[in-house]
């Protein structure tokens, strides 16, 4: 499988400079920890979130994760990205919490639908790329968000780590404690949900005045 | 030319995979000969394309007004505990039993403020908000908003309250509708101070109380 390009924050540290944070800090350089994961922030909240749905649970699970990846800095070892380890911590604090708290999330549209059930997409408009300068716009951003809040659950999950998080397929499968096949199925739901829910929203002109539109259908 | 063998429902079981490259070279040429033939799959392989290109992109989630202070103030602190020893039961039995001591002790000398507990963890400050405003908690949240907020969850269970009553039952500010009463001081702990309506100006509220209990 081939990986997809990763959406790198800018502040993220180079591979040698996060070594050397990361051995400073193992050695005893506590006060470096925060500028080791300041720029994973993001990313940790987006994968507590992904889980528990909530943002101010999220914070408090990606806090928590942080203070967790902090007292186990010792026991983390180069094999794998110190990215993946922090991001597979948080995912277990945030499936902890949602296990202890027994929260009942607001439901998606496919509740009751079983994965291994056939997806046929709905809208074949015609299409043209979506240049990601449309994610200027807010409203724009507030409907992508919308459209995934309406994902069940299942699909949500896998895809936030996947496609947002940029986890491979294997890593998504290990922090949700699910099959790759699963994974595989639920993450073909999920972009095809989404993209019938985002071709809907076409109608109503959420992406109206982009400077690609030339009366066709970007999905 | 490469014969088109796959139909529409094997193209789309496969879609996903093919925008992941996870598609074997054999199967992957039919389906591009497919593509190129069928519209409506091309729609559904560019509109697939398009959602993983723009959930891709780290501007579509935006973290919560003050995420970075609050983290790194609580980081700063557990650091300042001694934190980075934490790291086995044992370790953590002596500061955790120093604390419940504490903790036990404020409750004894106060039990009323002992009882109203604050049901986040890292409550993010907020100062002057009207004791008299009204606000909304919702059941499964911590927090309390102005009526009508859109982070409000599960709607369907919100019920009305003041500020005051809010904070005395442990709720803190939303982060979005709250916003401008929030602090941003790294240096200050507390919880929410919503403004005393009573005129008790030397009363110490529960929230400082739990500044007081380590947060």
């Amino acid at each position: 499988m081939s990986e997809p390009s990763v959406v790198l924050n800018n502040s993220e540290p180079t591979g040698t400079r996060e070594q050397e944070l990361i051995q400073s800090v193992q050695r005893g350089q506590s006060e470096l920890f925060y500028e080791l994961v300041r720029p994973y922030e993001r990313r940790v909240f987006a994968a507590a979130l992904a889980i528990l749905r909530n943002e101010h649970d999220a914070e408090d699970a990606a806090q928590e994760a942080m203070l967790k990846g902090f007292a186990k800095i010792r026991q983390f070892r180069a094999e794998a990205r110190f990215s993946t380890w922090l991001i597979q911590i948080t995912v277990n604090e945030a499936l902890m919490r949602r296990r202890r708290e027994r929260t009942v999330p607001m439901q998606g549209l496919d509740d009751g639908h079983d994965e291994e059930n056939e997806y046929a997409p709905r809208d074949f408009a015609d299409w043209r790329e979506i240049p990601s300068e449309a994610l200027e716009r807010k409203q724009v951003r507030q409907r992508l968000a919308e459209a995934l809040g309406r994902l069940d659950r299942k699909y949500r999950e896998v895809f936030m780590l996947r496609d947002m998080e940029h986890l491979n397929i294997q890593e998504t499968a290990e922090a949700l404690g699910i099959t790759v096949a699963s994974v595989k199925t639920r993450l073909l739901r999920a972009r095809l949900r989404l993209r019938d829910l985002l071709a809907a929203g076409w109608e109503q002109g959420w992406f109206s005045r982009l400077p690609f539109e030339k009366g066709t259908k970007p999905w | 030319m490469v014969e088109n063998i796959v139909n529409c429902e094997q193209v789309w079981r496969e879609i996903s995979n093919y925008v992941d490259g996870d598609v074997p070279a054999p199967r992957r040429g039919e389906m591009d000969v497919h593509f190129k033939t069928c519209r409506r799959c091309a729609s559904v392989l560019a509109g697939t394309r398009n959602v993983v290109r723009l959930y891709g992109d780290e501007r579509i989630l935006e973290i919560p007004a003050g995420f970075s202070s609050r983290l790194e103030r609580r980081l700063t602190s557990n650091e300042a505990a001694g934190g980075e020893r934490w790291s086995s039961w044992s370790a953590w039995l002596a500061p955790v039993a120093a604390i419940a001591l504490i903790v036990g002790t404020v409750g004894m000398m106060n039990s009323l403020t002992f009882r109203n507990y604050i049901r986040s963890q890292h409550a993010e400050p907020g100062k002057n908000i009207p004791p008299d405003l009204v606000v909304v908690v919702s059941e499964g949240s911590k927090l309390f908003h102005v009526p009508g907020c859109r982070f409000i969850h599960d709607p369907a269970s919100e019920r009305a309250m003041t500020a005051k009553q809010a904070a005395q039952q442990g709720y803190v500010p939303c982060t979005r509708c709250l916003r401008q009463y929030l602090k941003t001081g790294l240096t200050d702990r507390h919880g929410p101070e919503v403004a005393d309506g009573d005129g008790d100006e030397n009363k110490e509220t529960p929230e400082q109380v739990l500044s007081v209990s380590g947060d």
